[in-house]
């Protein structure tokens, strides 16, 4: 039998809150993350505000040897990894190397890092350049770290498909589960808040450059103006649900169903693909329209993307046919970790029976969303379906269920 | 510079690459291997190359690699700054 895989793990460093349970009770009560920039001074740039991680301090709770060779990410990623081992209760030096992995997204890579040591080249020489940005930097730096710290040989990669890469990270790492490796560590980090970092992100055109927190990122609003970017890590343990039960770990939820399509040219006059990536989710799961209690949205931010998702839900799920909820408002965009931090977000409303809202959004009736604004939404929550979506067409949709 | 001492190594080593978990620069680290300090390659790359950019000379390609032991290390930047590297 194919084994099923189940989430027992999750670790979390996002703008409103870090560690688990303060990210939750944040997101429940609504707070905000998203303020203007304080990691250098955005007065000279177009984009203003973003959402930042708070009060985190590396030397907390990594050895010195991991600060000298990582990316404000990296820590992230590092820090995140040792919450969800240690929320799945699962000791890394009592399992077998090969039978755990590492799957991970990552957008943007060590842009932090990468700046200062860029600023080196040019300002010093080549002789002040870190030894370690040959490595710091790159996309696959995040898996690479978490396997060598908690020796994890077992087969790892890293994807790349911005904003959808959480999602298409754990489908990944589901299909090793699926072959027999008992775990693997999955889910995504990303940041890019230095000058660099930022100015790389600008030329896409759809960031806000409104600079009130309050008004700046409104998915589903006809005031929407883009997306504030954010930084965060959200970092799953995956197992396979038999071995995970003979330890006596129920786990949160089950990753039932898993797709992710690619978008046409818009010059080819077909239409996106987003619908589709929904529609085969939900057949994977093997689960009807009406077994979906909520969904995760992607809440791109943007009339025409807003759009696109707004239709495709409805021509699933009919006009308002479902409850529809964009976390997201809380902490801007977190690139390849935003879909990880919704999944982890979709396992934390069944374990907690409650919808976190949509902050700050007055929904525009022409989409014919129930979107769940204001306060939480408390019921019954089995199922969820979370949409994600990436710069260039990329489109993933994943299902979870409450473990029986 | 008169004399590269043991403090300045460690402050260097502490620098450019920590100290892994259970591992500390403290003691008596002269004599124990790079590998029992857990410096990998990079590590030690990284630490040769700050101490070039502190101390001015310039290390021969290849050689750091052949460095077994922090005295190893600490005798080649001194035998360096006494002019006397062949």
């Amino acid at each position: 039998m194919t084994p099923t895989a189940v989430v027992t793990g999750i670790g979390i460093a996002a703008p409103n809150g870090l560690g688990t349970d303060e990210y939750w009770r944040a997101t429940v009560a609504g707070v905000n993350g998203i303020a203007r920039i304080s990691r250098f001074d955005p007065s000279q740039y177009p984009v203003q505000l973003a959402g930042e991680v708070r009060n985190f301090d590396p030397a907390r709770y990594l050895p010195s040897r991991l600060l000298p060779q990582t990316d404000h990410m990296t820590r992230l990623a590092l820090v995140a990894s040792d919450w969800a081992l240690a929320d799945a209760k699962l000791n890394p030096a009592e399992q077998p190397e090969f039978g755990m992995g590492v799957v991970t997204a990552s957008s943007c890579g060590g842009f932090e890092f990468g700046q200062r040591e860029l600023e080196n080249l040019w300002a010093r020489g080549g002789q002040y350049v870190s030894a370690y940005q040959s490595f710091a930097w790159f996309y696959a730096v995040n898996t690479g770290q978490i396997s060598i710290r908690h020796g994890m040989r077992g087969p790892s990669g890293v994807l790349v498909t911005d904003g959808a890469g959480g999602l298409d990270a754990v489908g990944h790492a589901r299909r090793h589960i699926r072959r027999g490796i008992p775990v693997i560590v999955t889910g995504a980090a990303d940041s890019s808040l230095c000058p660099w970092g930022l100015v790389a992100q600008l030329p896409c055109g759809r960031l806000s450059t409104v600079t009130e927190p309050d008004r700046a990122y409104l998915p589903f609003d006809a005031r929407a103006t883009g997306y504030v970017p954010g930084e965060g890590a959200a970092i799953l343990v995956l197992e396979d649900a038999a071995r995970a039960r003979e330890r006596g770990v129920a786990g949160y939820g089950e990753i039932a169903g898993y797709a992710a399509t690619f978008d046409p040219s818009p010059r080819s006059g077909r239409p996106p693909a987003l619908r589709r990536a929904i529609e085969l989710a939900l057949a994977d799961a093997e689960v009807g329209p009406a077994d979906i209690d909520v969904v995760f949205a992607d809440g791109a931010g943007d009339r025409e993307r807003d759009r696109i998702e707004a239709d495709a839900l409805c021509a699933v799920f009919g006009e308002a046919g479902v409850p529809v909820t964009v976390p997201k408002t809380m902490t801007g965009r977190l690139y390849s970790a935003a879909a990880a931090l919704d999944l982890a977000a979709a396992l934390l409303a069944i374990h907690h029976r409650v919808i976190p809202p949509t902050i700050h959004v007055s929904p525009a009736a022409d989409y014919r969303l129930d979107l769940v604004t204001g306060t939480a939404r408390s019921g019954q929550i089995d199922t969820v379906l979370i949409v994600a979506r990436g710069h260039g067409g990329f489109n993933a949709a994943m299902v979870v269920r409450r473990h029986a | 510079m008169a004399e590269f001492t043991v403090d300045d190594l460690r402050r260097v080593m502490r620098a450019a690459a920590g100290e892994a978990e259970g591992v500390s620069l403290d003691g008596p680290i002269l004599d124990l291997t790079f590998e029992e300090l857990s410096y990998d390659s990079l590590a030690l790359l990284e630490t040769a190359s700050r101490i070039e950019r502190e101390t001015g000379i310039t290390f021969p390609d290849g050689v750091i690699n052949d460095l077994k032991t922090p005295r190893d290390l600490l005798t080649l930047v001194n035998s360096h700054l006494a002019g006397n590297a062949g």
